[in-house]
């Protein structure tokens, strides 16, 4: 893998490598010394052109872990602010010959066309409503882990899938695994011919919900009122709030962050005990390592039967003094 | 109607040299002319079709074009020169000069400027700068509304007066109902034709590509095609109504087209474009996110693209135009949603429609070269053609050339075309409009008759 820019670009057998490295990384995190040296000497750049929590937090945290340098830059305070171009910027950011750059952007496409502008590996972390794989592949790491396999697994995703990156790559993500995925939500929040874009069934109603084994709320957007998207929160709340009434006791719950609490999720829910939310943000970590690491050190790794050994032993050495 | 090279170009007033186009195969299809001739120009008419080798004519210089096709050259209705206010872009020589590389006699230029061309003033200066630097007689036309606000008319008879070839507020719609219909009222006095970008910028909103299964799969807002249908459907109304004519521009939807068949079997007085890039592309080439495949109304479905190849097929869309819509490489080396609208189309027209449509056999060769044309007569002028009499507009075409667009460079100043880098069959060697040899492919050797 030269860049990881979107689900649609992966087949199975690559997601599958990323799980399983990320088995690697979760193993180093149960450890009382979390860092390896894996990565030193390289250097990755965090880019962000809109505000985040959970994603740049995780990104750069795995970066830390691997031992590699960081140089993280936020839109606000930065040149971008300057009106600087993202040509330029990614041109200015080359110079230090960073190995990766990882690149948040409100734009669709902008993490494909810096990879055109840079021979660093770029990860996409959400670019426009376009893609969000990193989020992607850690549903499919937290839902694997709780299940074993997703094949002919039931997944709901519900809420506001037109204005979701996450929607748009965790549905492909899923499918690519093997489950059915059924996008719900109020009919403009929906794309239109989004069964056909995405391989999923479309409904505009809960009735259904009971078949599903795995319930994924989607956050709903104040602003979508005054857009006359839906005729008020209330509404949506009435019609489409997943909630403990809803969600049936083998269901799974799961929701990408940060949670409008009583909007698209109720109160009792979040804190409900088939709610993998937290655990997706546990995981988030290690599947971050995980991109990094294939994509950094992916090629070096000798190929085929023992590609799982070689991930064991390239993280099996902690960091204790200087090498 | 009025002649091409009455409009304003360098040759203004000059007195062309005769040209001798010796040997080429003839194909005028409106004149249902297509044998080899020799093709004798002279006093910038087309004076005589004479025998292949036979021609005589003192002083004349003659263009060996054995084994190529003359056809009468192109007239494109829809071109934006960006004067005033982007130069940076285009201008009037750079755009004349991509048009006559194009096989192109003749283009109208938009008033979508900055400022807007919305007084008889900036008519005046426009026409002195063609007269001073376009390669091909240039129309301009002046804007419907005052600052194409969309809200008052501009002094209509006097742009008319001042030399306006017609009305456009064209990049944007015409959003009151209530304006159109003043306009078309006021057309009954100033005349001219009046040329329609049709959107409704509500149903638009904030799109970027059409709407549909590859907006939904890259997470993009769409532009539904009954954006288009619906203003279409509305002005064809009004213009029923009031007796008054219209041309719809860069026409992008099968709804769209099934509405101008209407208003036309209704006796509606109205004409319609399609671009070679609506004729060729679809929505599909979007998922490449690549912004050098946006514009507006943008690239649709294959379903689109066939409703608009049979409607040229059927004559319900009159003409083809490019919309050349020149930006700066900073406006197109952006992720899609942020980069400006619009492509390049002159140079590589022919050589599109050529390569996708003519080879392969979905529209013959006749049918394009006619459409190519036609587009003058929408505005009032006679349309390019071959017959002794004719206005002397041909282009010499070699239809066995292949070519990488762009390789050798543009004639434009910008660079934002659709086809660049692809391999064309077919290339414009020589175009001569009102007399004038207005372009020359570099490659091809020239000589003085004795």
């Amino acid at each position: 893998m030269r860049h990881l820019l979107s689900i649609a670009d992966l087949d199975r057998d690559e997601i599958e490598r990323i799980m399983e490295l990320a088995d690697s990384f979760a193993e180093v995190g149960r450890r009382d010394i979390k860092k390896v040296p894996t990565l030193r000497g390289r250097t990755v750049v965090s880019l962000f052109y809109e505000s985040s929590t959970r994603t740049s937090s995780s990104f750069e945290l795995a970066v830390k872990r691997l031992s590699a340098d960081l140089v993280s830059v936020k839109a606000a305070g930065s040149s971008v602010d300057k009106g600087e171009s993202l040509r330029d910027t990614i041109a200015t950011l080359s110079a230090y010959e960073p190995e990766a750059i990882v690149i948040r952007s409100p734009h669709a496409g902008a993490a494909q066309l810096v990879a055109q502008w840079t021979d660093a590996a770029v990860v996409n972390a959400g670019d426009g409503k376009h893609e969000h794989p990193s989020q992607a592949l850690l549903d499919v790491y937290t839902l694997r882990e709780r299940l074993g396999a997703l094949d002919g697994k039931q997944v709901w995703i519900v809420g506001d899938v037109l204005h979701s990156r996450v929607a748009r790559s965790t549905a492909q993500a899923f499918t690519k695994m093997g489950a059915a995925v059924t996008l719900c939500g109020p009919p403009p929040l929906i794309p239109r011919a989004a069964a056909e874009a995405l391989g999923c069934a479309v409904t505009y109603d809960l009735s259904g919900l009971g078949e599903a084994d795995v319930v994924y709320a989607l956050r709903m957007q104040r602003e979508r009122m005054a857009e006359s998207f839906v005729p008020s929160l209330r509404e949506y709340v009435a019609n489409y709030q997943i909630n403990e009434r809803r969600l049936g006791a083998r269901q799974l719950l799961m929701h990408p962050g940060p949670v409008n609490r009583g909007v698209e999720l109720s109160d009792d829910v979040i804190e409900h005990p088939n709610s993998l939310i937290t655990q997706q943000v546990r995981n988030g970590l290690f599947v971050r390592m995980a991109i990094l690491y294939e994509l950094l050190a992916g090629g070096e790794r000798p190929r085929g039967a023992r590609e799982q050994g070689a991930a064991e032993a390239a993280v099996s050495q902690p960091i204790g003094e200087p090498a | 109607m009025r002649r091409i090279a009455s409009l304003d170009w360098r040759a203004s007033g000059s007195a062309p040299e005769p040209v001798i186009v010796r040997g080429a195969r003839v194909l005028d299809p409106r004149a249902g002319i297509d044998a080899p001739h020799d093709i004798v120009v002279r006093e910038g008419e087309i004076a005589e079709l004479a025998a292949p080798g036979s021609a005589e004519l003192e002083g004349a210089e003659v263009i060996e074009a054995e084994g190529l096709v003359a056809v009468p050259a192109f007239f494109d209705p829809h071109v934006h020169l960006r004067v005033p206010g982007r130069e940076d872009k285009e201008d009037i020589e750079t755009g004349t000069r991509a048009a006559a590389a194009g096989g192109y006699c003749g283009i109208i230029a938009m008033a979508n400027t900055n400022p807007p061309v919305d007084t008889p003033g900036a008519i005046d200066s426009l026409r002195e700068r063609a007269r001073l630097d376009a390669s091909v007689p240039v129309g301009f036309v002046a804007t419907v509304t005052r600052g194409m606000r969309g809200e008052e008319l501009t002094d209509m008879t006097e742009l008319a007066a001042a030399g306006a070839v017609g009305f456009s507020d064209d990049g944007l719609p015409i959003r009151s109902a209530r304006v159109m219909r003043r306009a078309l009222q006021y057309q009954a006095i100033a005349g001219l034709q009046i040329a329609l970008h049709e959107e409704d910028p509500e149903l638009s909103g904030s799109g970027v590509m059409h709407e549909g299964e590859v907006s939904a799969a890259v997470g993009m807002a769409g532009i539904p095609s009954v954006s288009e249908t619906v203003m279409i459907l509305r002005d064809a109304a009004l213009a029923g109504y009031e007796q008054a004519r219209i041309h719809v521009q860069h026409l992008s939807a099968a709804e769209s087209v099934e509405a101008v068949a209407r208003a036309k079997e209704a006796g509606v007085r109205i004409t319609c474009e399609a671009t070679p890039h609506h004729l060729t592309l679809t929505d599909e080439a979007v998922r490449s996110l690549d912004a050098r495949f946006k514009m507006n109304p943008p690239l649709r479905t294959e379903a689109d693209r066939q409703a608009l190849i049979e409607g040229l097929r059927s004559g319900v869309i009159d003409c083809i135009a490019t919309d050349h819509a020149p930006h700066t490489r900073q406006e197109k080396e952006v992720p899609f949603e942020q980069a400006a609208m619009g492509v390049t189309g002159l140079e590589t027209a022919f050589a599109v429609l050529y390569t996708d449509l003519v080879l392969p056999g979905v529209l013959p060769l006749e049918l394009i070269v006619e459409r190519l044309g036609a587009g003058a007569a929408a505005f009032g002028f006679e349309p390019p053609a071959l017959k002794p009499g004719s206005e002397a507009n041909l282009t010499l075409l070699d239809l066995e050339r292949t070519w990488e667009a762009g390789a050798d460079g543009w004639e434009s100043r910008s660079v934002n075309s659709f086809a660049a880098g692809r391999e064309l069959t077919g290339r414009v060697l020589v175009t001569i409009a009102g007399g004038e040899v207005a372009y020359r492919q570099r490659s091809f050797a020239m000589g003085v008759a004795q």
